[in-house]
């Protein structure tokens, strides 16, 4: 008997790999990189990274993708979309190789600790601090006006808002979190939160390379969303946006979803007559790169702001498209004692020395992660001393006057 | 080289603790469970051993809600046979009646290595490893960080108050109370825990009768009374601050 097939060659790790960049939304592009150093030159951290996006790509074409898993590189990364956005050939390098990287970087079990932890505490208690998810709207708690829960309202409320994780428990974030419920309570709009049922949205931990944890979350997400009845889902984390917007649907969990600047700019007239004048103020804005650059939104927030009285809006040079990461993103919340170590310097110093330049009263923000790495970031940078970071939802609760 | 790990689950301290209505014990209602601490990294010391040299990793855990869970961890981490003991715990166990249990159906997976944590924090009548030592006349090294294992033999490096380490050796078989494993416990993906849950079974082994003998009994469980001479100051972050600046003025230190 003689065996006439001829084999398939065996396929290299890097093959595989290569092939399976092919299944996230135009993943094929990667096959036109020209290697023009676009992605490693904007990466806030390419500097440092022994593999920069291009260089992976030079070794994956190579072969020797091997090289780039031996090293903790990629833990570098943030997720930020610079790369993606500077592409000319339009390569998805945030949600394709770089987090495929992280995703096989943790299956060897190649994680930093530090992310490890925030990884259990997601998986044990549905957010990466480890805290009680009995506690989950402990923060409506001295406000003075009630703050429905779903389970306990049982009837078919407008919007769902889902919280998040830092929103809930950061004490930092919670007061942003008061800001917005005041800014939704004097808008007169129909509104509950999922209270205990609510889970971490899982973005952070699946840009962190744990696509398994962010399934099981969403799932649990999922199953929550369709106990109730609501007609949309506003959030103040952009993450949570991009989940919902982006990935929820493609698990089959799919609602309207809007962040809460573009809500709360959709009714900006009803705002407007509540707003008093709180003193003239110099306010430059960051763009979180999962509202602006990942998707898209950049008015809503300035709308709003405009809208308070004795605001005068000025531009950081990078802003919009180009505005630069906090450090936050795809698991650097998580990564901060790692990325100090290899770099000595924290991303979101850079950007409050351009808050610093431009001469800003206020460093206003849109994004959860934001108020404590900046104000962190604050007291390093010379000359930031008089600046305050506040939250877009704090600037317009500050300027309502007595509610009655 | 045969290995088995005993692990147990232990209330989670991340919800606040209620005591059960005749005040003897912990209310279980709202008890969250999570597996102890050190029984974790017991776990990790053997597939750590299992990786430096063949070794058949078995893990065995009493029944209790979320069992399931950390047997399947363990799997995709590498254990090779998972055993839960099924029996009436729900209500928490005495260590000596759990150490008996363990110790009837040891003999059975003929091990030479039995690893466990040296402590739990719900411990009240001494820890599992030299109770269960005891009932299997076995010698017992406990506070151990860092295990080899020579010609049969087993090194293992225990940790003494006072940073002195020790290092000592025992003929197997042996139980060993692990303080910590040679790397904290690893982080496994929770794709491969869904992995090992379609691709790895648990067995069930009836347990004996519980016998408690030996064991202390709770005659009264509260919370601590606050004592007199404390202060404590009331009030949101600023007013507490202001209140401390005043008796520090008050006291004469500033």
């Amino acid at each position: 008997m003689t065996a006439t097939a001829t084999q398939a060659p065996e396929l290299s790790f890097s093959d595989t790999f290569y092939t399976s960049l092919f299944d996230v939304a135009d993943g094929e592009r990667i096959r036109t990189c020209l290697q023009c150093g676009n992605c490693s030159g904007v990466c806030p951290f390419g500097y440092l990274m022994g593999f920069p996006p291009g260089r992976m790509i030079a070794h994956l074409r190579a072969g020797r993708f091997e090289n780039v898993l031996e090293s903790d590189s990629v833990w570098m990364c943030v997720s930020c979309y610079a790369c993606t956005t500077a592409c000319p050939k339009e390569i998805p390098l945030t949600p394709g190789l770089l987090t495929r990287t992280k995703e096989e970087m943790l299956l060897a079990g190649n994680v930093p600790t530090e992310l490890q932890d925030a990884l259990m505490n997601s998986q044990r208690y549905g957010n990466p601090m480890g805290e009680s998810p009995r506690k989950r709207s402990l923060w409506t708690k001295g406000l003075d006006f009630e703050v429905p829960i779903f389970k306990e309202a049982n009837r078919h409320v407008n919007v769902l808002w889902f919280v998040s994780d830092y929103p809930s428990y950061h004490p930092r974030v919670q007061l942003t979190t008061q800001a917005m419920a005041k800014i939704l309570h004097i808008l007169g709009v129909d509104f509950a939160i999922l209270g205990p049922e609510e889970n971490s949205d899982g973005d952070s931990q699946r840009l962190a390379g744990e696509r398994g944890l962010f399934e099981m979350l969403a799932e649990k997400n999922g199953k929550a969303f369709s106990k109730y009845d609501f007609d949309t889902i506003i959030t103040s984390d952009p993450h949570a946006y991009n989940a919902f917007k982006n990935e929820y649907p493609t698990l089959g969990i799919s609602y309207p979803v809007q962040h809460f600047t573009e809500y709360v700019a959709e009714r900006i007239d009803e705002l407007i007559p509540h707003l008093e004048e709180n003193g003239v103020r110099r306010v430059t804005y960051h763009d979180p790169c999962y509202l602006g650059r990942a998707n898209g939104v950049y008015d809503a927030p300035r709308t709003l702001l405009k809208a308070i009285p004795g605001v005068e809006l000025v531009e950081m040079p990078h802003s919009r498209s180009t505005s630069l990461c906090c450090g936050g993103g795809g698991g650097g919340m998580w990564l901060d004692g790692f990325q100090w170590e290899k770099a000595h310097v924290r991303l979101s110093e850079w950007r409050i020395q351009e808050a610093v330049n431009v001469n800003a009263d206020i460093l206003a923000v849109a994004c959860p992660y934001e108020p404590p790495r900046f104000e962190d970031a604050a007291k390093m940078v010379q000359g930031a001393g008089r600046l305050v970071v506040k939250d877009i939802a704090e600037l317009l609760a500050d300027s309502i006057g007595d509610m009655d | 080289m045969n290995i088995v790990v005993l692990a147990k689950l232990v209330p989670d301290l991340v919800e606040e603790l209620e005591i059960n209505d005749s005040g003897t014990g912990l209310d279980m209602t709202w008890l969250r469970l999570i597996i102890n601490e050190l029984d974790d990294h017991a776990i990790e010391q053997a597939i750590l051993l299992k990786e430096k040299s063949p070794a058949h990793v078995t893990i065995m855990a009493p029944d209790i809600e979320g069992v399931d869970d950390i047997l399947f961890t363990a799997a995709a981490k590498g254990a090779d046979r998972m055993i839960k003991i099924l029996g009436d715990f729900e209500e928490g166990m005495t260590n000596h009646a759990l150490s008996r249990v363990y110790a009837n159906i040891l003999p059975d997976l003929n091990p030479d290595l039995i690893l466990t944590g040296v402590q739990a924090h719900e411990d009240l009548d001494g820890s599992v490893g030299p109770l269960l030592a005891a009932f299997l006349k076995m010698p017992y090294i406990g506070y151990v960080a860092g295990v080899s294992i020579e010609n049969g033999n087993i090194l293992a490096t225990k940790e003494y108050p006072g940073g002195l380490n020790a290092e000592m050796s025992a003929t197997l078989p042996v139980v060993l109370g692990i303080q910590a494993a040679e790397t904290p416990p690893r982080y496994v993906a929770v794709s491969k825990v869904r992995q090992a849950m379609k691709s790895s079974e648990i067995e069930e082994i009836e347990a004996s009768e519980l016998d408690a003998s030996g064991s202390t009994l709770v005659e009264r469980m509260y919370t601590p009374k606050v004592g007199e001479g404390a202060t404590i100051l009331e009030g949101d972050l600023e007013e507490v601050a202001d209140n401390l600046i005043e008796i520090f003025k008050e006291m004469g230190v500033l």
